[in-house]
């Protein structure tokens, strides 16, 4: 009973990598002396090696719910879900990661559980007996140090702020929680499921070439593109382009888009508002392709390029199929 | 359709670095002296809610927590865009609180207004960016709650809306009473008032309900508090180095550098 139960998502027969992120947040409170459980939730043979994957991970019970609602997007089910759940580990804290789901389920599991609630975090851990977490404010100029002394609470975690932590194996067991879910009763339910995927998973690219409005239209993503496949990367980009509709708006980066830390990162045409770098600031290694030299991104940049892309994005590529021979 | 659109007043997310500081007693954001605007998505909430209206009919009333002293510029524009009537909950402290007390206060005012089929509002403020005034407002009006809501349509009597995912789109299927949270979209631009509209806003009923009548109704459901214990600045270091010459010059010495750190 009690203890830290984080929120673990495998729909398709993988377990989410943000669910592992959240067994590091679970770690990261340790010295509150709670016990880590997981409520896993999904459908599918591959819920046993998602539960394996937990125990290595060092979680001691598994809460495996399963259900075929339980697949992409369907909040309203994981509330229902999570009901038995809860009732069963009464945990002190929730962890959930803030992605599609979890940005609808936490703050509703909160009002349900009257418990307290900090979203959106990029950093949790324990000092003074209370739960210290972190997370960007104002378009990511400032960061906010929120301290939660009551219980219960519900967190969450921004998806790829942290670390997936090392394997520290324990001996677990799994319960099954039996889940009833009338598809009919459900307020809000996933009819369709578009995808839009760049050709590599944004998040998971190790190269990202992000595109700004200074491209001037849909045609310089062509290009960003052509680079991108040259280096194995995957392309994104700023608000602007995403809401004018030059890409998908699953391809937006930043503080309301997604979260990345790539080993680089080359922003083009891309003025560096704070609301972008808010998704870019872990990147290892950041490249500022822009015309204008006073552009803030160049202020978190570690090489820049004062110039015109179109120019210079060509000539990159040429450079680069010469090096690799292509 | 009955249309609630919750708007809030910011500080204008695009303000100068210079002129952006956290106040150390209140450990939010100076405000004064400061351009205030509607925060970013709850101006693409009200665009939806209106087109909405253009096609449906019905009535969309704007409604925002805040201090009345300072909420005129924002209210005014909402009934210029388009809103019937606008309320406006007197709430000098409304600044320094949390989402969570705010939704709590919205869903008070909301019951007050009576009957409605939609509440809109921003998938996420300009400020705090804490994303939890929809779903908090949801489960205190008892509404279906969909998040990051691009489009929404009308198809027999359900709702259809289009939730950005992490993938993509999502199509819900929604039943009403609900309340959506807005993401900007090409389809949801905020419209720019005509002069003739800006005229007759000043004729729209304009409500204001003072904080502590609006408390008494709310109730003491919702989440605990979390204590904001500070707001800090992070430090930028500046190193960036620049790689000079004409564009193939430029090119060639940043394919190197990538090939020394491995990238290439
Ligand atoms: C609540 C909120 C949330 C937000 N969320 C996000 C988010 O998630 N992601 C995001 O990106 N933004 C977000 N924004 C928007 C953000 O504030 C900026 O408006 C946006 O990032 C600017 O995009 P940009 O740099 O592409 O465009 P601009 O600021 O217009 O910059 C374009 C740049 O291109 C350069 N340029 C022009 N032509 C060329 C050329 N030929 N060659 C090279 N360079 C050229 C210019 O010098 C300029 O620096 C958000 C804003 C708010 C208020």
């Amino acid at each position: 009973m009690g203890g830290v139960c984080i929120v673990a998502t495998a729909l398709e027969g993988t377990l989410a990598r943000t669910s592992l992120e959240l067994v590091g947040g679970a770690r990261a409170l340790q010295p509150l002396g709670l016990q880590t459980s997981a409520a896993l939730l999904g459908h599918g043979p591959g819920l046993a090696g998602a539960v394996a994957e937990l125990h290595r991970h060092g979680v001691g019970i598994v809460y495996r719910c399963h259900h075929p609602l339980l697949s992409a997007g369907q909040s309203d089910a994981v509330l229902v879900a999570l009901q038995p759940v809860v009732a069963r580990a009464q945990p002190q804290v929730l962890l959930v990661a803030a992605d599609t789901v979890g940005r609808e389920v936490a703050p509703r599991l909160a009002a349900r559980l009257r418990a307290a609630l900090a979203t959106e975090c990029v950093q949790v851990g324990a000092a003074d007996g209370a739960i210290v977490a972190r997370r960007q404010v104002y378009g990511g100029r400032a960061l906010a140090t929120l301290v939660v002394r009551d219980y219960p609470a519900v967190l969450s975690v921004k998806p790829h702020a942290l670390d997936v932590p090392t394997a520290a194996p324990v001996e677990g067991r799994m319960e099954d929680v039996e889940v009833s879910i009338d598809a009919e009763a459900l307020p809000a339910r996933v009819r369709q499921v578009l995808r839009e995927q760049a050709e590599l998973g944004l998040e998971e690219a190790q190269v990202v070439i992000g595109g700004g409005r200074g491209l001037g239209g849909p045609e310089g993503f062509a290009l960003l593109r052509e680079l991108a496949q040259l280096m194995g990367g995957a392309v994104g980009a700023s608000r602007p382009p995403t809401d004018a509709g030059w890409v998908p708006a699953s391809w937006q980066i930043g503080q309301t888009g997604k979260t990345i830390r790539p080993a680089l990162y080359i922003a083009v045409g891309i003025s560096g508002a704070t609301q972008h770098i808010a998704g870019v600031s872990g990147s290892r290694t950041i490249v500022a392709i822009n015309r204008d030299p006073e552009a803030p991104i160049f202020s978190v940049a570690h090489l820049g390029i004062v110039g015109d892309y179109r120019e210079v994005v060509p000539a990159l590529i040429a450079r680069v199929k010469e090096l690799k021979g292509v | 359709m009955e249309i609630i659109v919750c708007l809030k007043q910011v500080v204008d997310p695009e303000l100068p670095a210079r002129d952006f500081a956290i106040d150390p007693v209140t450990r939010r954001q100076v405000r004064e002296g400061r351009p205030l605007v509607i925060s970013t998505y709850d101006e693409n909430a009200l665009e939806v809610g209106l087109q909405l209206k253009d096609r449906l009919g019905g009535k969309v009333t704007a409604l925002t927590l805040g201090p009345a002293a300072t909420s005129g510029d924002a209210i005014r524009l909402a009934l210029a865009m388009g809103a019937d009537q606008a309320v406006v909950v007197d709430d000098p402290q409304a600044p320094v609180r949390l989402g969570a007390a705010k939704a709590r206060l919205l869903a008070a005012a909301v019951r007050r207004l009576g009957r409605f089929d939609l509440v809109l509002c921003g998938c996420e403020s300009a400020d705090w960016v804490e994303r939890v005034v929809g779903p908090l407002l949801a489960e205190a009006l008892q509404a279906a709650c969909v998040t990051f809501v691009s489009r929404i349509e009308q198809v027999n009597g359900t709702l259809l809306v289009r939730r950005l995912a992490d993938e993509g789109f999502h199509l819900v299927e929604v039943r009403p009473p609900a309340v959506l949270a807005v993401t900007s979209d090409e389809s949801n631009r905020p419209r720019l008032p005509k002069v003739k509209d800006i005229m007759t806003a000043r004729r729209k009923p304009v409500h204001t309900w003072p904080v502590e009548e609006v408390a008494s109704q709310a109730g003491m459901e919702g989440p605990l508090e979390v204590e904001v214990r500070e707001v800090t600045l992070p430090e930028r270091t500046a190193r960036c180095e620049f790689l000079s010459g004409d564009p193939g010059e430029q090119a060639a010495a940043l394919a190197q550098r990538l090939r020394e750190l491995k990238l290439l």
